[in-house]
């Protein structure tokens, strides 16, 4: 499985609900633009490293909506203090997942430290996150995004892209059109 | 308040967030921010949450807007060197306002030099991101904060306020 593979199965289950979505910059939001747009799907096309962060801000903000955030291991590895804060607020609400292909790529596919000795597994857990899970196959994802509602599921897969094309919606449409979804309607600019 | 009256440096900007119906707060601390700190806490309409670094504050603010939030990150000045490409790529991109409570460091009275680099270049770091820099003094600081605070997300950008050594040691 590479990420397009994942991504595919996470928007085959979350797709269709309520569910608000952050995509990390490059091709996570690339590819997830490309499999399923839906205006609850919020693609950060700068600030690497911190999908995380505004997953945890919304899911602080919003209690009583499902947040998932998609990073990756690079942006993880960018912003590695994010899992202790998600550990201490623990929404339970808020479901990170990291698809973990041991490569930045979006650059390249230069390796991470993932493809060395760092486990993300070990860290998510050493920083507190109560709920950590580890899948590697279409199967075990499938089966932990029904029943897993929030904590750090790190997703390994295989590193590569799919050729899609960049995004054409302007950030003005992008944030605009998700807080249509994300944000009570008093608050929607 | 009758002239001579004592004020509260950490009182009156606590005052101005509430007055300025802030209700999301990130924080990174600041030996300036230490009083003010346990009163967002505190308060039960605000949700606060502590970061480990700046950037990540950054992070977090921006979602919370995006749930509806009205937020706000307190830090030191410090902390501005670790936000300048989020405070670009994500809040002036997606026109995401943010109120930031600086604790300026490095500045007259500072008696650490290791402060003064980055306290001489906070105020042309924001410059050069087109962040208003507002430096109220004590008497000042509950309109001027209102006011920034209401301009920012009037116009989806971000509003600094700068307070000084000499701003906490006021009363």
């Amino acid at each position: 499985m590479i990420r397009y593979g994942a991504l595919e199965i996470l928007a085959e289950k979350e797709g269709d609900k309520d569910t608000l979505i952050i995509a990390n910059i490059g091709f996570p939001s690339k590819e997830l633009h490309e499999i399923y747009d839906r205006k609850a799907n919020f693609y950060m096309l700068g600030s690497m490293g911190l999908s995380s962060s505004i997953g945890l801000g919304l899911a602080l903000a919003r209690p009583e909506r499902k947040v998932i955030a998609i990073d990756g291991d690079g942006s993880v590895l960018m912003n590695m203090g994010s899992l202790a804060t998600i550990a201490n607020q623990h929404p339970d609400n808020y479901l990170l997942v990291i698809i973990d292909n041991g490569a930045y790529g979006s650059t390249g596919n230069q390796i991470t430290a993932t493809a060395g000795l760092t486990d993300l597994k070990k860290v998510a857990l050493g920083a507190g996150v109560q709920n950590v899970a580890m899948v590697s196959d279409e199967s075990g994802l499938k089966k932990k995004l029904d029943t897993m509602e929030n904590g750090v599921l790190i997703v390994k897969t295989k590193a590569g892209n799919k050729k899609v094309p960049v995004i054409r919606l302007c950030p003005e449409d992008i944030i605009k059109r998700f807080m249509e979804k994300s944000a009570l309607p008093f608050h929607s600019r | 308040m009758k002239e001579g009256d004592y004020m509260d440096p950490s009182q009156e900007v606590f005052k101005a967030i509430k007055e300025s119906g802030i209700d999301f707060i990130v924080s990174v601390p600041c030996a300036n921010l230490q009083k003010l700190i346990p009163m967002v806490d505190s308060d039960p309409d605000i949700i606060h949450v502590p970061a480990t670094r700046e950037e990540e504050g950054i992070g977090i603010c921006a979602g919370a807007y995006m749930g509806g939030k009205k937020p706000a990150i307190m830090m030191q000045n410090s902390g501005m060197g670790n936000s300048i490409n989020a405070l670009a790529s994500l809040n002036r991109l997606y026109n995401i306002p943010l109120l930031i409570i600086i604790s300026h460091r490095g500045v007259e009275g500072e008696p650490i030099c290791a402060q003064v680099p980055m306290g001489e270049k906070t105020p042309l770091l924001l410059e050069v991101l087109d962040i208003p820099a507002y430096k109220p003094d004590l008497a000042q600081s509950r309109k001027t904060i209102e006011k920034a605070t209401k301009k920012a997300f009037e116009e989806g950008k971000q509003a600094a306020i700068l307070l000084s050594i000499g701003f906490w040691r006021e009363s």
